[in-house]
């Protein structure tokens, strides 16, 4: 490391201080600025969302400040600590996600919550990052591409709390889960004739797995095939949602000044349908503008995780850049009317607390991850 | 290690994870141009399609309902209006628990323990936010009574709306009508987009046949709503073009009715049963229009409660019912002027000629007697005396020289049998029998055959022969006129209440009678007649006249009592009685009045009805109306 120490200019000598100051920190600074971005926008956008509500931009702050601190905490960990960590962490979210499925709280209907008294914990939303944790500590001191036999332990890693979660029921966030894992597999360098192979299981599988969803589930999937077919119910949230957006033209109608988010016409405004405000109220260059944040931002994640040298480190990192992704396209996706409405929030930018600590946690693990590796080469 | 065990090759892991990463940051780019091109599409290429659904989305049009128009009584006294009163206004999304508040609304008597389920449906019926009203008009207690309570109604006040007021109450109930909420069969005789926003409409009388004028034109306004329906205000880009169209208010009323004239009718009649129609012979105006009993159109207004309803149905006096226009009476001796006068046209009488009443009239070739109705005999009479004394058997005799055929033929020009054509509905035609008539009503055959004995009773207004109160003025003021007819009419013009502007509206002659001044002269010589000297009302309404009356006095026989079981004795007897009939019109040379007077169980027409209509003509003549 030879931080600047060449060019005695002032700016150069600010910038390399902070550098020193957020590598002491084990942050990275270019994603720390990547996701502040994306944040300060979600929040002026929070504003306009929630119908110029300021106690819910002072929450969505507040979420975000405890979402940093989680990941300032995270990222001291460290890697070999977290490795060895795992399958206790592992172990412990699939309990807990068995508990919540016996006596969970119900909340919304469905069972997701463990009521801790003070705060409501999400074990569903806490796998999201323990699986393709314990994918990778599985797969770290296997040699790679994965044998056969590793592949389908892997491949129970990921199910068994994907199906718990599934069983809630919450098909949303089982399927993040399945895909967290999913990635860690493909980056390990699964082969293509497997992945095709396993692509055709999971075709017939889904065939087979169809009858076990539930009716509103099910709704979901054929009413994003044909919205029309159901305008006053569940297929109103993806016309109003498309109306939004494609109201919006190049510049947007300016801030606030949406009728469909503002008039309420737009369901889940300020939470999953944030995407449909921005698109409607700045335009598609609004929206441009926050593809390129978190395009930047996934740039940005991946580049770490290839300078990591260890195989738990790269598996893990790379599947959290990558999941990162995932979740900007399923939302994104689902509200421009590409994708079913599965309910996952825009990162980031989506009223909502569980998740964001989630997210930050992640890029918590990637900076630990990136940030100690000369340890462990030394 | 055993070496049939892979190694873990770092370097080369390294290489398959760089590999792996390039494949999937292409993959990314892929969807992330995936998702822009979505984008592209919705936002640049379909982006006014997408405008105009928003659009579409936000504005809502909100009908802004005309004011109603007055009715006014011919010296401008305004006879119903509108004006503001407090009602009680319930927010359905607002109330913690709808069925305990009406509950507790009604302990404390301002909605009746009954209205309460139709309340609930009619609060349910509405949209959660809108502000139904649950009671119309309160009084002064009922605020106060609310007030003192308010602290337990959330979501429940006191609203100021506009509302339709009859200052009189029950003063010519039956001529104006009322308002009442907007019915199923109101729906299908109006336009319903032209009464979006109105929530009553006229029933019966002026308030119902002129309610296309009354009503006005709803106008428009567009506003912005949110999902919900809700109307928001909002400033700056939100806010399109909004369009308003005013209301045009509706046309006040110009009634002929001269309220004071209907003040005495109504007062005269008082308690008893009856009607009474003043009309003005020259053009057919309706001066007064009286039916007795009569209720109070505000209630309708207010939102009448059940009980209030059924005891208005229930009532043995029926004061829903509109005697003047719908009760049917066979008319008594006030048909003779006509008969005389169709002797006299048909040369069946000769005015000088006498005949000797000896209180007995035989058919030829027949036993029956037709006996004189009332005064034993009257010796011998002329024509102007038969009238004027209401000789039955002069009648008896020139009837049955006339022949059924004839009498029917030349009463129906009095309109008699059919519909006066008077512009308030719900008329009844009331019956002019005639053969053929009997022909048709009858399915006996050996009832279907027209008896002479019948035309004897025709001659005096009794028998198969039904008239209205109406018909009877309307063929009061002919006889006045000299066979000019003209529809009786409640309205005489339609007032612009921004401009002032009044359109007369041209009174409608009918089919004229006609015969000569002489016999016109004698006919009403005879009703002159009646009210002096001998005549049978010159000790009752023809007492003191200053002005001179042609009238004619009648008795009409009951046959039976309608919804008889359910009264005692006594009411019964009462009910038996003869209607009392008194028709007049003054002064006699140049007619500025016809009145015609129905008193239910009145007995003889010279006391019950004949004292009522000389108040009338007093009323109206006295003080110069119609000069």
């Amino acid at each position: 490391m030879t931080f600047g120490s060449i060019d005695s200019s002032y700016t150069r000598r600010t910038l390399t201080r902070s550098a020193r100051a957020l590598a002491s920190l084990k942050l990275d600074g270019p994603l720390l600025i990547g996701l502040a971005l994306i944040a300060l926008y979600g929040l002026i956008v929070m504003y306009s969302a929630s119908g110029q509500n300021v106690g819910a931009v002072i929450k969505s702050a507040t979420r975000l400040g405890i979402g940093i601190v989680v990941m300032l905490l995270v990222a001291q960990v460290k890697p070999g600590f977290l490795r060895r960590a795992t399958p206790i962490i592992y172990v412990a979210g699939v309990v807990l996600l068995i508990v919540v499925d016996v006596v969970g709280y119900v909340g919304k209907g469905a069972q997701r919550w463990l009521d801790l008294g003070l705060i409501r914990f999400q074990p569903s939303e806490f796998m999201k990052i323990a699986v393709p944790m314990m994918c990778a500590w599985y797969l770290h001191e296997r040699p790679l591409p994965p044998s056969t036999p590793h592949l389908l332990v892997t491949v129970m890693i990921i199910f068994v709390p994907a199906a718990l979660t599934i069983a809630q029921p919450d098909l949303g966030t089982g399927l993040l889960i399945t895909i967290a894992g999913v990635l860690v597999i493909l980056m390990a360098g699964l082969q293509l004739r497997v992945i095709l192979a396993l692509g055709g299981l999971a075709a017939i599988g889904a065939w087979f797995g169809w009858s076990f969803l539930h009716e509103y589930q099910q709704k979901r999937v054929l009413m994003f095939l044909d919205p029309q077919s159901d305008p006053l119910g569940a297929g109103y949230h993806i016309i109003q949602s498309q109306i939004a957006i494609g109201s919006g033209g190049i510049f947007g109608k300016g801030w606030m000044n949406g009728s469909q988010g503002q008039l309420e016409f737009l369901p889940e405004r300020s939470t999953d349908f944030i995407f449909a405000v921005i698109g409607e109220e700045f335009g598609l260059v609004g929206l441009a503008l926050l593809l390129f944040l978190y395009l930047f931002v996934v740039g940005r994640a991946m580049f770490l995780a290839m300078q990591t040298q260890e195989t738990f480190a790269r598996l893990l990192s790379g599947s959290i850049a990558i999941t990162f992704f995932v979740y900007v396209f399923i939302n994104t996706g689902m509200v421009s009317g590409l994708l079913p409405v599965v309910g996952v929030p825009l990162p980031l930018v989506s009223y909502g607390g569980t998740s964001m600590v989630t997210l930050m946690a992640g890029f918590g693990i990637l900076m630990s991850l990136y940030s100690h590796r000369k340890l462990i080469r030394s | 290690m055993p070496a049939n065990v892979r190694i873990k090759d770092h370097w080369k892991e390294q290489r398959l994870f760089e590999r792996r990463a390039m494949a999937a940051g292409a993959i990314i780019g892929v969807l992330a141009l995936v998702l822009f091109a979505r984008l592209v599409t919705l936002q640049v290429v379909r982006h006014e399609y997408y405008t105009d659904l928003s659009q579409g989305n936000r504005v809502r049009i909100e009908p802004l309902p005309a004011p109603r128009g007055l009715i006014l009584d011919r010296n401008g006294t305004v006879l119903a209006e509108n004006r503001p009163a407090y009602q009680l206004e319930l927010v359905r999304e607002e109330v913690p628990d709808l069925d305990a508040t009406l509950r507790r609304l009604s302990e404390i008597g301002l909605i009746a323990a009954d209205d309460i389920d139709d309340t609930r449906k009619l609060v349910r019926s509405h949209r959660s936010f809108d502000s139904v009203p649950i009671r119309l008009r309160l009084d002064d207690e009922q605020i106060a009574t609310f007030a003192v309570h308010r602290f337990e109604f959330q979501g429940v006040d006191i609203r100021t709306r506009l509302a339709r007021s009859y200052p009189y109450g029950e003063l010519a109930v039956h001529a104006l009508g009322y308002v009442g909420a907007i019915s199923e069969q109101d729906l299908g005789r109006i336009d319903r987009a032209a009464y979006s926003g109105t929530t009553l409409i006229g029933k019966l009388g002026a308030e119902s046949a002129y309610e296309s004028e009354l009503h006005g034109q709803n106008g428009s306004r567009e506003i912005l709503v949110n999902a919900q329906g809700r109307s928001v205000q909002r400033q700056g880009a939100l806010v399109p073009n909004l369009i308003t169209v005013q209301p045009v208010a509706g046309k006040d009323l110009v009634l002929a009715m001269d309220i004071e004239v209907q003040r005495v009718a109504e007062a005269e009649l008082g308690a008893r049963r009856g009607a009474v129609i003043a009309i003005d012979p020259a053009n057919g105006d309706v001066i007064a229009l009286v039916s007795r009993p009569g209720y109070d159109p505000n209630a309708f207004g207010r939102g009448i409660s059940r009980v209030e309803y059924q005891a208005l149905l229930d009532d043995i006096d029926r004061p829903l019912f509109n005697r003047a226009l719908r009760g049917t009476y066979p008319s008594g001796s006030t048909i003779k002027p006509a008969i005389a006068l169709a002797g006299l046209v048909h040369g069946e009488v000769i005015p000088t000629e006498t005949r000797f009443c000896n209180g007995v009239f035989r058919l030829p070739g027949s036993s029956r007697m037709f006996r004189e109705g009332r005064s034993g005999r009257h010796g011998a009479v002329a024509l102007v005396d038969s009238i004027a004394r209401s000789c039955d058997v002069y009648f008896y005799d020139l009837a049955s020289r006339l022949g059924v055929d004839r009498i029917s033929g030349f009463l129906a020009p009095f309109g008699f049998g059919s519909l006066t054509g008077i512009d308030i509905g719900g008329e009844k035609p009331g019956l002019l029998p005639s053969r053929e008539w009997k022909r048709k009503a009858f399915s006996d055959p050996a009832d279907q055959v027209w008896f002479p004995g019948e035309t004897v009773n025709f001659g005096i207004g009794q028998g198969y022969f039904l008239v209205t109160p109406l018909q009877l003025a309307h063929y009061t003021s002919i006889l006045a006129n000299h066979g000019t007819s003209y529809k009786p009419r409640l309205v005489t013009a339609l007032r612009d209440p921004v401009s002032g502007a009044v359109r007369q509206l041209a009174p409608q002659k009918v089919a004229a009678i006609s015969a000569t001044p002489e016999q016109w002269d004698i006919v009403t010589q005879g009703m002159i007649g009646a009210m002096r000297g001998r005549g049978t009302a010159a000790a009752t309404a023809g007492r003191n006249m200053t002005y001179t009356i042609a009238g004619k006095t009648g008795t009409a026989q009951v046959f039976s009592v309608g919804q008889t079981e359910k009264y005692d004795e006594k009411t019964v007897a009462e009910r038996l009685r003869d209607h009392s009939w008194f028709i007049a019109f003054a002064p006699a040379e140049a007619p500025r009045i016809a009145v015609a007077v129905l008193v239910e169980n009145g007995g003889f027409g010279s006391t019950g009805a004949a004292p009522i209509a000389r108040k009338v003509m007093d009323a109206w003549l006295l003080k110069g109306g119609g000069a």
